[in-house]
């Protein structure tokens, strides 16, 4: 292939830093502290200390947390559909518009060394299935060094790691958008105005992602690095290969989130152990806090619960954290006390779903230009989603959010693009109406 | 030109579909997923016809104009049949999620009634019907071209939007009145809804005469709208209530 050398090396860390953090963004879904059983834990420890016993508290405090959990269940889905389809519009408006992004030439990553413009189509088959297995393997490597990593406590390298692969997004990617969009639209820009520009977005940025920040303009940085990397992925990954990597990599999440040696849960235990946030640059998260009042009937309340989440996150990938900042206890005979407390409940979802959930929507509205594929695809993914999170609720462990979503968008991707197309193509040709 | 085109197509397409998601739909999280669900139903159920459709077609003569003519059209009727078997597919998965949520919820009162379920499932097979039917529709009516060069007709675009906007709105009052007479089980009407739907799609066959779809269309979706109405429990008697309680308000506010 030929590139330009100084090109590809920026192209070669980027991505080497950043699929170093797609493994661990690469979804895997954590429930650590979990509304129900940690509630009857700590209640029962409460008791036991209590004159009176709060048993008989126990089942309707029970019942009535898991009734919050499912009723909050379907805001928890919405607030994870919101981020996921502002990507993914993000994502088609930059591919339907802006056509560097569709532009092929030639250039690929080091990581996909196989190139697909070969005459026969068994040999570039052959050839992306190589190129699938050269990206996961450099992911499955990646992840294990960042765990070991962590793992020995080089916190330091990590998060030196990890401000440097943001930096690059924020400022060298982000640059290069801004660039071509202004060449598609024709736009005269001067150095001066595009430098404060840059920097002010990425400045502003690397502080809100890896400080402290507003919540929504957190989330609103997480959603445009996330479909900054999808578009690169977009544009640097050839036709099948990306068809290839999506599938397996859904697989490899599974794997890694599922199996008890499987890197990504080893990450959420160990920092589910020392009780600490894991990376703050690589999940999204989105928190609501609520308040609700239990009213206690004579004799007890105790409600101790224990403080073990921090705001921040616990674990990649979607993940339901509960926090209560406050302990309370109250000892009461025959009066009634509310107890209210506050709780701020979020669901998490790494980056990398965003990422890969992106690159399939993008993939099917940059192959030809219909605009049902795309649409299905979307309509596919967010179900995917909502089966996810729906099995988050019932299994209350760390789930990995790309298999089904994954699955199912391709699925529909390629049946829309050949079975569907070609129907509503002639129904519309004929004006029929079904 | 084709910018105005384009917005107002798109407006009269799915305008009221807009509206009707942004006022009743957008601030509940269960009715928005009640809604993409629906959505991915008739996805479903459009894949499966088309599988059917292709087939077909493959297995069949390409140059028989009258034969592909034919086979769209079993397609269609078939794509039919199956959008209101998946209609009940829902309307079972629906009840079965009701019970659920009716069960874990502390008065054992689900929080969404089943017409509300009905109306939200119906507006989802609608936007998706629509959806399907009108955006490539609407993506080339922003780009250059002339409408009709080879004689076909000038009110190519105008007359899918209204079309889509009556489906859209079709599916809407089908999906209420189809799960009503579920739950009452009443299967005529669920024969109704089906044979409506066919005759429907069957007027469209009637392209580019206009005058044979759409009209037509538009009567049926002003009867199904008074029979939605008053299937749900609304009557005379609730209409009039509505303009007083407007009245009221006016005066009293």
């Amino acid at each position: 292939m030929n590139t330009s050398d100084s090109e590809e090396e920026f192209y070669n860390e980027r991505t080497a830093l950043v699929s170093s953090e797609s493994p661990t963004m690469a979804t895997y879904t954590q429930d650590s502290q979990l509304p129900g059983p940690a509630d009857t834990e700590t209640k029962e420890g409460a008791s036991s200390r209590l004159a009176r016993g709060t048993a008989e508290r126990e089942p309707a405090v029970e019942s009535e947390d898991e009734e919050l959990t499912l009723k909050y269940g379907a805001k928890h889905v919405i607030m994870l559909f919101v981020p996921v389809t502002l990507c993914m519009v993000v994502v088609v408006a930059t591919i339907k518009s802006v056509s560097f992004y569709t532009e092929k030439n030639g250039q690929q990553l080091i990581y996909t060394p196989f190139t697909e413009d070969t005459p026969s189509v068994g040999q570039r088959l052959l050839n992306s299935v190589l190129n699938t297995i050269i990206m996961i393997s450099v992911i499955v490597v990646m992840t294990i060094f960042l765990v070991v990593l962590y793992k020995y406590r080089c916190y330091k390298f990590i998060h030196g790691w990890l401000i440097l692969s943001s930096l690059m997004l924020l400022f060298w990617f982000s640059f290069m958008y801004l660039g071509e969009v202004f060449k598609t639209y024709n736009v005269a820009m001067d150095y001066p105005t595009l430098v404060m520009i840059i920097w002010n977005f990425g400045a502003v940025g690397m502080i809100c992602i890896h400080w402290k920040g507003p919540l929504q303009l957190q989330q609103a940085y997480l959603i445009v690095i996330s479909a900054l990397m999808a578009l690169v992925f977009i544009k640097y990954l050839p036709e099948w290969s990306a068809w290839v990597i999506l599938g397996a990599i859904s697989v490899y999440d599974l794997i890694a989130v599922l199996s008890p040696k499987g890197p990504l849960r080893m990450l959420v235990e160990t920092a589910q152990e020392r009780n600490e946030p894991i990376f703050p640059a690589l999940i999204y998260s989105c928190k609501r806090t609520i308040e609700y009042s239990l009213p206690v009937s004579e004799g007890t309340v105790s409600l101790p619960f224990s403080d073990e989440e921090t705001p921040q996150s616990n674990g990649e990938g979607l993940e339901r954290s509960q926090e209560e900042p406050e302990n309370q206890a109250f000892m009461g005979r025959n009066r009634t006390y509310s107890a209210e407390e506050e709780e701020e409940r979020g669901v998490k979802l790494g980056l990398g779903d965003f990422i890969f959930y992106s690159v399939l929507v993008g993939k099917a509205a940059a192959t030809g230009g219909d605009w049902n594929t795309t649409l299905a695809c979307f309509v596919a993914i967010l179900i995917g989603l909502c089966l996810t999170l729906l099995l988050l609720a019932i299994f209350k462990k760390a789930l990995p959010a790309l298999p089904i979503s994954i699955t199912f968008g391709l699925v529909f991707y390629f049946s829309t693009d050949n079975l569907v197309r070609p129907f509503m193509d002639s129904l519309a040709a004929h004006q029929f109406y079904i | 030109m084709p910018v105005a085109v384009f917005f107002g197509c798109a407006f009269i397409a799915f305008g009221p579909a807009l509206a009707l998601f942004v006022f009743t739909i957008a601030r509940e999280p269960l009715r928005v997923i009640i809604l993409i669900a629906g959505a991915f139903f008739w996805l479903l159920s459009l894949l499966l016809s088309s599988l059917v459709w292709f087939i077909a077609v493959k297995a069949s003569n390409p140059e028989n104009v009258s034969l592909q003519k034919g086979l769209l059209i079993f397609g269609a009727v078939f794509s039919v049949v199956l959008q209101e078997v998946f209609r009940f597919a829902y309307y079972r998965l629906l009840r079965k999620a009701n019970e659920g949520l009716a069960a874990i919820s502390e008065e054992n009162l689900s929080p969404i009634s089943v017409q509300q379920m009905a109306y939200v499932a119906g507006l989802g097979f609608g936007i998706m019907s629509g959806a399907f039917s009108m955006i490539n529709i609407l993506s080339d009516s922003l780009g250059p071209g002339t409408v009709g060069i080879y004689g076909d007709s000038q009110y190519y675009f105008i007359t899918s939007a209204f079309m889509t906007m009556a489906m859209t709105l079709l599916h809407t009052f089908w999906g209420v009145v189809f799960f009503d007479g579920c739950e009452k089980r009443r299967w005529w009407v669920i024969a109704a809804v089906a044979a409506l739907h066919l005759l429907v799609s069957g007027l469209s066959f009637l392209n580019p005469s206009y005058e044979g779809s759409l009209p037509p269309a538009y009567v049926i979706m002003v009867l199904m709208a008074a029979w939605a109405f008053f299937s749900s429990g609304g009557s005379l008697q609730t209409l009039t209530q509505v303009w007083m309680c407007k009245k009221n308000g006016v005066d009293s506010s």
